[in-house]
């Protein structure tokens, strides 16, 4: 009885195993960015040249003046910004069936949000948490199996995917406790402004982050469009798979051929 | 009996200049952005800065095998001439591009960190940019060529898990394919960007 018991557990582990191998390989091959077709290039190349206009008249002005803050400042925004984000990241580390990491999560949410003063401190880092890794339903959907689809670029919102921008609307359905607390339900404490505030203050932070960046891509680059939906499905797919060596994920065999020594 | 001596003497000069003149790339990439940071640092002016700083790339960047890589499948296509007329052209275009986008920083603190050696002919080191007021630390990962170990090469940097040798990639598959596929205007594109 014992044996049969052993069988069947090592025989299921196994499985478990050769399937969740297999599935990461999946997950890696759709999530390919020279696999995500560009199915309606017209509409996004509009949407790009709206946003850079956008960004030339709104983003780009205001993260420069933001940029130049006292860093305490720019920190403690940076913060409050990722402490709230964990409300979108929990649920998400539990679909992602990473429920050690969800704890983890929770604890950093509790304690940035009291003793770290609404999250203006990362007291959580302080005290040894490991580091925040943002997860959204279209990263939960993805590991799940589900494949990118088109590539888009949204007005304001910038680049995306098809699948991301379904998942994302799960954000409004009662998938963001910020969301639900501020624009979904009336509440006392906070009003519908303070939602929108927070996702344009978001993203004048990042703007402000990759300033040089931006500015330095936008100088060299032969197409900057075709540069920036390689970087975002790049970095998109580097965060579907949690895994920031993507050294060791990518196909190198183009690299392979080339001799030169 | 000389002949032997000598045949002994040769065998281990050359095994031991060999080895000798070998190049951890580690300490190549930290060696390299030592001498890139020490000439941003210096009270000469942005032009004489790029000059200088192409001249390191030509050193140190396998500009040839990125130039190949960056024109993926199309290389195979191409005859002798115009894969010249490519090399040239790009690498006037890499030099430009890589130069000035390094002359925008003065004095960048970056420290090597680790190495992960992934075959015979890549070492991948890790680095980091130190983080200054306007910007957080950044992480830098260089593909280090290593088939000649005595000559280490450059072929990519992974920023933030990023790798600038796909993006450029992408980007001239972009141009290639909006242009049907024709290799005469990636020149064009190229030819304007080094004009400008």
């Amino acid at each position: 009885m014992k044996k049969i018991v052993v069988i069947i557990i090592t025989t299921f582990t196994l499985i478990v195993n050769v399937h969740a191998g297999s599935d990461g390989e999946l997950v890696l091959k759709k999530n390919e960015p020279s696999e995500i077709r560009d199915c309606s290039e017209t509409f996004n190349k509009a949407s790009f040249a709206l946003n850079q206009g956008l960004d030339k008249v709104i983003f780009k002005p205001v993260s420069s003046v933001y940029r130049v803050l006292p860093s305490p400042v720019k920190s403690g925004v940076s913060n409050s910004l990722n402490n709230l984000s964990n409300v979108v990241t929990i649920p998400n580390n539990i679909l992602q069936g990473d429920f050690a990491m969800a704890g983890v999560n929770t604890g950093r949410f509790l304690i940035n949000t009291t003793i770290g003063v609404l999250g203006l401190i990362d007291v959580a880092t302080y005290l040894g948490f490991s580091e925040y890794v943002k997860e959204d339903y279209g990263q939960s959907l993805a590991s799940l199996g589900v494949g990118p689809g088109c590539y888009l670029v949204l007005p304001v919102l910038g680049p995306t995917t098809a699948r991301d921008t379904f998942a994302s609307l799960t954000n409004f359905v009662g998938g963001d406790a910020w969301y639900n607390v501020t624009v979904r339900n009336d509440t006392n404490y906070f009003r519908d402004s303070d939602y929108y505030i927070s996702r344009v203050t978001a993203g004048v932070d990042f703007r402000a982050k990759n300033f040089d960046s931006i500015e330095n891509l936008e100088k060299n680059s032969l197409d900057f469009y075709a540069s920036v939906k390689s970087l975002y499905l790049q970095d998109r797919q580097q965060k579907i798979l949690n895994n920031k060596k993507i050294i060791e994920t990518q196909d190198d065999s183009d690299w392979e051929e080339i001799e030169t020594q | 009996m000389i002949k032997k001596k000598l045949l002994i003497f040769i065998i281990i000069f050359f095994s031991i200049s060999s080895t000798s003149f070998s190049i951890e790339p580690d300490i190549f990439v930290q060696s390299t952005v030592n001498r890139a940071s020490k000439l941003l640092g210096e009270n000469i002016s942005k032009n004489e800065k790029i000059e200088k700083l192409k001249l390191i790339a030509k050193e140190t960047v396998d500009i040839k095998g990125i130039g190949f890589y960056t024109l993926g499948a199309k290389r195979k296509n191409l005859s002798e001439e115009e894969k010249n007329i490519y090399l040239n052209l790009f690498e006037e275009y890499f030099l430009k591009s890589f130069s000035s986008r390094l002359a925008e920083y003065t004095n960048p603190e970056i420290d090597v960190t680790n190495k992960e050696k992934l075959n015979d002919n890549y070492t991948i080191v890790n680095s980091v940019l130190k983080a200054t007021k306007e910007r957080p630390e950044i992480n830098i990962d260089w593909r280090i060529y290593t088939k000649d170990p005595n000559n280490p090469l450059i072929r990519d940097l992974i920023i933030e898990g990023l790798s600038l040798a796909r993006t450029q990639k992408e980007e001239f598959a972009s141009v290639l394919s909006s242009n049907e596929n024709n290799i005469e205007a990636l020149f064009k594109v190229l030819k304007e960007f080094s004009n400008n």
